[in-house]
Formats: C-alpha cells, structure tokens, sequence
C-alpha cells in the first residue's frame, strides 16, 4: 500500500505540492492526473524516495520512503519499478544488456537463465528482434517499451509510470497502456500512473486521483470522475472525452472496457 | 544592496558545494575500501584512464625530456657544469614534471570526459535509474574511476619520467655531444629512491584528485553549473579548470611540507 499524508514541496520559495493526502490499496493502479507543471511528477518522485519533502511522509508498505536511508532505502527500492518519461535507458547499452542488467546486477541467475527472462519480456513489449540496437537507434515508443521491459524485468511489487505514453501517437500510446494493463494483470502490483491520456487511461486503471494547485481535488473512480461536477476536473476530463462523445460508437466501447474491468477488479 | 546579496548568495553556494564536495569524497572512500567492488568496472576504467593515455604521456614526456636537456645544458655550461644534465634532468622529471604533468594530460584526456559522461546520465536521468533499481551509483560510476585513477597516475607518471630522461639523453648526448656515461653516471649518483618514491606518491593524490573533482562535477551536473547540454558543458570546463588548479595547490603543498616524504 502507498499512502502519502500531507505533503508539502516547494522549489525556491515556489509552493508545488501544498497538503498531498492520498492512498493506493495495494494491488490497485491508481492514475494521477493534472495540469502539466502542478506537481505530478514531483510527487511520484517522492513516492521513490528520489525527492526529500519539505513537510509530510510518504509511506510505502509503512516504510516512510523520506526517513529511510542506506540499506533500508535500496530494500524498498529492490521491489519497486519505475518508468521514467524519458525512458533513461542506459545509453551505452544494448537493449538486452538495459533489459539483463537489473537481473545481472541483483540477482544470482545464470546466463542462460537471464537470457531466457530477457527475451520472454521482449516478446511481450513487442521487441523480439531489436535487443541487440541501442537506445539511440530506437523510436520513442520503442525507447518506453524498452524502459517497461526493463521495469519489470525483476517482478517489482510497486510501480511507478511518469507519464509514458507522452509524446507517442495514438496508437503506440494505446500499445503501452495495453502492455501496462496485461503485466498489471501478470504481477499484480501496486502502482501510480502520472498521465496526460484522459479518458484512455480509465481502461487501466482502478481510481483516478487530480492534482490542481498542489492538492488533490479528486479522488475516485474512472465512472465517478465522468460524472464529476467540479468545474475544473469536468473541464480537464470532458476536454479529452469531448471526441469521444462526438463519436458514440467510441465512447461506447471505452465505457465498456471500463465496465469489464470493474468485472474483473472491482474498482 | 544587489551587489551584496549576490554576493553573499554565490558565497553561500560556495560553501554548499565545498561541504558537498566533502561528503562525496567521503562516501567514495568508504565505498572503495568496503566490498563489493565492482572489478570488471575498474579494469574498463584502468583500460580508458590508463591505456588511451600512454600515447600523450609519451609524446609529452619525450618533448618535455628534450626541452630539458636543451635548456638544461644550455644553462648549466654557462657555470661549466654540464655534467650535471643528467641529474637535473631526472631530478625534475621525477620529482615534479613528471607527476604534475601527467596529471594535467590526465585531467584533460580522461578528467573531462568522466564528467562528460556521468553528467549526461545524471541529465538523463540515468544515474536516477540505477537508484531506483535498488543499485548504489557510486559503486557503478565513482569507486571504479577512482581506483582506476590510483592505480594509473603512478604507472603513467613512471612511463613519462622514463620516456622524459631518454628525450634529455638523445639531446645532451646524441645532439650536443655529452658523454653518454656521464649523463646516466651522475643521474645514478644524484637521483635516490625517494625521490622516485616523492614522484610517484605525488602522482597517486594527483590521480585522487583527478577522480573525485571530475566525478563530482559529472554527478551534480545541473545542480551548480545550470541544466542540459550546457550544463553538462559547463561542469566540464569546471571540472578540467578545478583539477588542474587543485593539482598545483595541491602539488605546493606537498612540496612545501613533505608531508608524504
């Protein structure tokens, strides 16, 4: 479980996050959604320990990730994966040493064993074929394919997404959301999900947290969030569902993936 | 009251990176004498530190060499003391240019390209990663430069010292026209042990130095020299400018109070 109690940051003198309070049951995947520049990013930050806060805790399984120190820290850290927005693969790495190296480094496995994990991993991101390129080489959606493979290379308990399908067309978009929501499925984790992608990310997700002005200004489910009267959250949630309306037969079909998953995890 | 306050805010973060600057230090050396020690990335560094670098340690040794012999007994036959080229050719290799020198090839060799690098991962985001993988990045970026450092400075030092006397021999003998076994005869008689032994630790802190300021200035990229390319940019000139710098305070100060002698 990730619980995170008034939390306050501030960057010289400039108030990001302002009395944070928010929960993710573990198991569940929780997405925050925002403003660009309100403090998303900053508060998964946090949540990795990545980022000290100026006032309030940020407890992972009851662990406060900003007390924890040395050993303690790395601990957490061994059972959690993050997808950076950038991918930060690293650059001087083939894929499939980006995708081995977190098993290599942390792990006793061989190497028949390891390349065996690598290459299950990138079969399910869809790049069988590309492990021997290097990040350059590679288009941004396969960069954050590459990164999620690496992620989850090591079965992590937590997961964090910092915005990964910004900057991808439609389609790759939808591709990682799909592959977050099928190793969802797969590994059962705990996670938060920063994004721009209203109402896709409602498919993957079981509540929906906004973020306005340092503080959470809604908390729920994707349904509850539709139906929000809040000015601002409809302005940011219809704003992206606006051509889902003008297209019912779309709208319909996201709605009822939405349905199906409640089926399958009630949210 | 503008002045003032800049003032005092650039002292400020002086100071902040100095007590920084300490605290790296400082967990680099605990982390290099506690194991694991990640040897595979210790050797690739000795291979970029030390091996790429035997090329410019020898063409610089061999001119500084001749230029010592030149001068050298172009001076000492004006006290008719030529005889004593050999010695002062080794005694100043040995002692001081060889060491210092070298680590200033090293500095601007390998020094800036360690901040280049680790500064691109930390704007990257790379050195974030491997945070969050539950992996400690100094044992990846920092104790493997560092001991890489420790070990080649010596080893590159003695390659300059060694290829530095041979350019002095071919000027004062082969050129000018010194007898051969006075060049090596006085240069046995004057130069001992520890001033071998004075070089070579002086090039063991230049190499300390060259490994902590450079990785430093790559891991805190962005924290003191501005963000992106010209941050990184900027940390590198910083860095090549702060080791050398460091290495002639440093070199003083060793001399001054033969404190390692």
């Amino acid at each position: 479980m990730i619980r995170i109690e008034d939390l306050y940051k501030s960057f010289n003198g400039l108030p990001v996050l302002q009395g944070v309070n928010l929960e993710v049951a573990t198991g569940r995947i929780l997405a925050l959604i925002g403003r660009s520049g309100y403090g998303k990013s900053v508060l998964l930050k946090h949540v990795a320990g990545l980022m000290k806060p100026d006032r309030g805790r940020v407890l992972v399984d009851g662990h406060d990730m900003c007390r924890l120190r040395g050993g303690e820290l790395l601990a957490v850290r061994n059972r959690l994966g993050f997808l950076f927005q950038s991918g930060a693969l690293f650059d001087s790495m083939s894929i499939f040493d980006n995708v081995a190296f977190p098993l290599r480094e942390k792990t006793k496995l061989r190497g028949k064993e390891i390349r065996d994990r690598v290459m299950t991993e990138l079969e399910q991101v869809g790049l069988l074929g590309s492990e021997e390129k290097y990040p350059s080489q590679l288009s941004g959606g396969m960069v954050k394919r590459a990164s999620l493979a690496r992620a989850m290379v090591g079965d992590p308990e937590i997961m964090l997404f910092d915005e990964p399908t910004t900057g991808l067309d439609p389609l790759t978009g939808q591709t990682i959301l799909d592959l977050i929501d099928s190793s969802h499925e797969r590994l059962k984790f705990t996670g938060i999900l920063v994004t721009h992608e209203v109402p896709k990310v409602f498919q993957v997700v079981n509540r929906v947290a906004m973020i306005d002005e340092g503080r959470i200004l809604f908390q729920g489910t994707p349904e509850e969030i539709l139906k929000s009267d809040n000015d601002t959250v409809r302005s940011f949630v219809r704003g992206g569902a606006e051509w889902l309306e003008k297209a019912p037969e779309c709208y319909a079909d996201s709605m009822d993936r939405i349905r199906r998953r409640k089926d399958i995890y009630p949210l | 009251m503008d002045f003032v306050r800049n003032l005092g805010e650039a002292g400020i973060r002086t100071l902040h990176m100095l007590g920084r600057m300490g605290i790296f230090f400082a967990k680099a050396f605990a982390f290099t004498v506690t194991p694991p020690v990640k040897f595979s990335l210790v050797v690739k560094q000795i291979q970029f530190i030390g091996f790429q670098s035997i090329s410019v340690i020898f063409l610089t040794g061999a001119f500084t060499g001749m230029v010592l012999g030149y001068q050298g007994f172009n001076t000492l036959s004006r006290f008719g003391s030529d005889a004593f080229l050999g010695p002062m050719v080794g005694l100043s290799l040995i002692k001081e240019m060889g060491p210092v020198i070298s680590a200033l090839m090293v500095t601007g060799r390998a020094g800036s390209s360690i901040t280049a690098e680790i500064g691109i991962m930390r704007i990257s985001e790379q050195i974030d990663a491997l945070e969050l993988m539950g992996l400690n990045p100094y044992r990846y970026l920092v104790v493997p430069r560092l001991l890489a450092a420790i070990v080649c400075l010596p080893l590159l030092t003695a390659i300059f010292d060694v290829v530095g006397i041979f350019g002095g021999y071919l000027i004062g003998v082969k050129l000018l026209g010194m007898s051969s076994g006075v060049y090596f005869g006085e240069m046995i008689s004057y130069v001992e042990m520890k001033d071998v032994l004075e070089g070579l630790v002086k090039s063991l802190n230049f190499g300390v130095i060259i490994a902590w300021v450079c990785c430093f200035k790559g891991y805190y990229a962005g924290y003191y020299t501005g963000f992106g390319a010209e941050g990184v940019s900027k940390a590198t000139t910083q860095a090549v400018v702060l080791s050398c710098v460091l290495i002639l305070v440093w070199d003083y100060f060793l001399t001054s109070t033969r404190i390692f002698m």
